[in-house]
C-alpha cells in the first residue's frame, strides 16, 4: 500500500459534516470478539497467533464488504507507517507497538476496520461523522453477524462475548463520542461536567487516550460498563448525555461571546495569525491553536475557512502525517519547519481565495 | 474483600487491567472500588496513588490512616487466611493452564475457559466493574454453539506443545491426528 497517496486524503469520519459536528467530531462503535478455539491473545503461542491473522485473512478479508477492504500486514511496517496508522485512528497504540503476527483491515471510506491480534483476537470500529451513533450501530451490527458467519466466537449465555480483560465481557461493546469543547476549557467547566460524567460510569480520554488540555480541547466520552445492559442501552447510555455536553458548550460559546468577545476574538485572530505565518511550529503547538480556530470558524469569527479542512489539519499535521506528505523522514526540528509551511500553504490558499471572492464582487 | 467505610460499605479490588484509565489521572486503574452508601452504588477505578487518597480521605476523619498495601492485607485477612489466597493463586485453568496469580499480576484472562473455571473469583470483580453477572445483550445468531470442542483444542494445542518440547514425537502426533479431526467438525 502506497501510504504517500494514501496520507493527502483523509478518512470520511473527519470531513466535518453530519449532526452537531461544529462540535461533535466524530462518533464510533468497538467490539471486542474472541474466536472460541484460542487462548486469549497474551496467552498466545506465536504459532496461534500466525494461525488466527491467517483464519481472519482467509475467511474474512474479500467477504466483509462488498466494495473491497485493503489490509495491512502490521508486523511488516516500520516504526514510521505504525504510527501513520495510528494517527488516522485505523489501529490503536496497543497493536502498533505489541510484537508478532497482527493486521487491519478497513474500507475505502476508513469508517470501517477491524484489528487483527490486539488485546482481543478481533476488534471490529466504525466510526462516523458527526453525531451518528445509531447509523454506526446499524453498520457494525451486520459486520459482526457476518464475522460470525465464517467463525465461531467464544461466547458464554450468562456472560456474553468473552473478552481477554472482564471490563469489556459482555457486549464487548465501547461507544465513543469525540467532542471538541474549547469553551468549556476557557470558562473552566469542563473538570466539573467530567466528574458528573465518571458518577454515572461514562469515561472520559483525548484525542489518542492520553488526555490533557494540549491535545487541542478533544475528549472523547465512552461508555465504561460493558456487562448487564444491551448495546441499546450502552448506545442510549452514551446518545442521551453528548446533547447535553453540546448543550453546555453553547452556552459557554455564548457567555463568552456576550461577556468577553473582545478577549475571544483577539485569541482566536492571534492563533489564526501564528498558524498562517509561523516559520516552525511544534504539533501540539499547533492542535492547541487549531482548536482556537476551530471554535472561529464555528462562531464565524473566522471567514472562509471549512470545519472540514481544520479537522483535515489537525491529522495532518501530526509527525508521522507530515512524514509521509513530505516522502522522507524528518528530525522533529525540521518537522516543525515543514508542519509551518504546510500550515501556511493551507491557510494562506484560503483567506487568499476569500480575498479575490470579495473584490470580485 | 468487604470493609465497612465511615458512612456504608465498601468494596475495594486491586486487578491489574492496563486498558482501564484512573479517573483521576491518566495512569492505568489497578484499584476498583465500590461504595455503597445509603443503598446507592458508586464504582471508582483509580491507580494505586489516587486510590490511596482516596480512602485515606475517607479514613481521615476517624484515625491515622494506613498505606495502601496495609488496607489490601487487612482486607484479605477479613476475607480468607494466607493459606486460602496462596492456594487461590495457585489454581490453574485445564485448558490455558494459567494460574489466578498470573491474572491477578496480568490483568488479562488466559482463555474463554476462564470466565467459567475461576468463575467465584471473578463474580464479585464483575460486580464491581459492571455492577452486573449476567449479560443480557447481543447473542450470537447461529444460537449458542456448544463450544466445548474448541475448549478442547486450545488444550490439545498446548499439550502437543509440551510434547514437542519433550521430544515425545509419538504422543505429539497423536495429538496432532485429534486437533484435525475436531478442527474439522469445528469449522462453521
Amino acid at each position: 500500500m502506497n501510504f504517500k497517496e494514501f496520507a493527502a486524503k483523509s478518512g470520511e469520519w473527519l470531513r466535518g459534516i453530519g449532526p452537531q459536528s461544529d462540535i461533535v467530531i466524530s462518533s464510533r462503535i468497538r467490539l471486542a470478539r474472541n474466536l472460541a478455539d484460542f487462548p486469549f491473545i497474551r496467552w498466545c503461542a506465536d504459532i496461534d497467533r500466525a494461525n488466527i491473522a491467517a483464519i481472519a485473512r482467509e475467511r474474512l478479508f474479500g467477504q466483509l464488504e462488498a466494495s473491497g477492504l485493503s489490509m495491512v500486514d502490521v508486523a511488516e511496517l516500520d516504526d514510521l507507517d505504525r504510527q501513520f496508522l495510528v494517527e488516522r485512528q485505523l489501529i490503536s497504540r496497543e497493536l502498533s507497538d505489541s510484537d508478532g503476527a497482527r493486521c487491519v483491515m478497513f474500507d475505502k471510506e476508513e469508517k470501517f476496520s477491524l484489528m487483527v491480534n490486539e488485546e482481543d483476537h478481533l476488534r471490529i470500529q466504525v466510526m462516523t461523522s458527526g453525531l451518528d451513533l445509531a447509523s454506526a450501530w446499524e453498520r457494525i451490527d451486520a459486520i459482526d453477524d457476518k464475522v460470525e458467519e465464517s467463525l465461531t466466537y467464544a461466547y458464554h449465555p450468562d456472560f456474553g462475548y468473552l473478552t481477554a480483560c472482564p471490563t469489556n465481557v459482555g457486549t464487548g461493546m465501547r461507544v465513543s463520542v469525540m467532542l471538541h469543547l474549547p469553551a468549556l476549557v476557557i470558562t473552566r467547566q469542563v473538570e466539573k461536567v467530567f466528574r458528573s460524567l465518571q458518577k454515572i460510569s461514562l469515561a472520559v480520554r483525548g484525542l489518542y487516550g492520553e488526555g490533557s488540555h494540549a491535545m487541542g480541547d478533544f475528549y472523547q466520552i465512552s461508555n465504561q460498563i460493558t456487562l448487564g445492559k444491551t448495546e441499546e442501552e450502552l448506545l442510549e447510555q452514551v446518545g442521551e448525555v453528548v446533547p447535553v455536553l453540546i448543550s453546555y458548550e453553547r452556552k459557554a460559546r455564548d457567555f463568552l461571546m456576550e461577556e468577553s468577545q473582545n478577549d475571544l476574538k483577539d485569541q482566536i485572530r492571534r492563533a489564526y495569525g501564528v498558524l498562517r505565518s509561523a516559520q516552525q511550529i511544534s504539533s501540539e503547538e499547533t492542535l492547541h491553536l487549531l482548536s482556537k480556530v476551530r471554535m472561529g470558524v464555528n462562531l464565524d469569527l473566522i471567514p472562509d475557512v471549512e470545519i472540514g479542512v481544520v479537522n483535515k489539519l489537525c491529522i495532518h499535521t501530526q509527525p508521522a502525517h507530515l512524514q509521509k506528505l513530505c516522502g522522507r523522514d524528518l528530525s522533529s526540528s525540521e518537522r516543525n519547519v515543514e508542519r509551518a509551511k504546510y500550515l501556511q500553504s493551507h491557510l494562506r490558499e484560503l483567506e487568499g481565495n476569500g480575498e479575490t471572492s470579495t473584490r470580485s464582487q | 474483600m468487604l470493609l465497612l467505610s465511615s458512612d456504608g460499605l465498601r468494596l475495594v479490588l486491586q486487578v491489574g487491567c492496563p486498558r482501564m484509565k484512573c479517573q483521576k489521572c491518566e495512569k492505568p486503574a489497578t484499584f476498583h472500588i465500590t461504595e455503597l452508601t445509603n443503598g446507592e452504588v458508586m464504582a471508582l477505578h483509580f491507580c494505586a496513588e489516587c486510590a490511596e487518597k482516596y480512602l485515606k480521605q475517607g479514613q481521615s476523619k476517624e484515625k491515622a490512616s494506613p498505606t495502601i498495601a496495609g488496607v489490601i492485607a487487612h482486607q484479605l485477612k477479613i476475607g480468607q487466611t494466607a493459606q486460602d489466597l496462596a492456594r487461590l493463586d495457585e489454581k490453574s485453568c485445564p485448558v490455558c493452564g494459567i494460574k489466578f496469580l498470573d491474572f491477578r499480576q496480568g490483568g488479562r484472562l488466559g482463555c474463554p475457559h476462564d470466565y467459567v473455571y475461576f468463575a467465584d473469583e471473578l463474580l464479585p470483580l464483575l460486580v464491581n466493574i459492571h455492577g452486573e453477572t449476567k449479560h443480557v445483550g447481543k447473542q450470537p445468531k447461529r444460537g449458542t454453539v456448544d463450544t466445548d470442542q474448541h475448549t478442547d483444542l486450545i488444550r490439545l494445542r498446548r499439550e502437543m506443545r509440551e510434547a514437542i518440547e519433550k521430544e515425545d514425537y509419538e504422543a505429539a502426533s497423536s495429538l496432532r491426528d485429534q486437533i484435525r479431526d475436531i478442527e474439522g467438525k469445528c469449522r462453521p
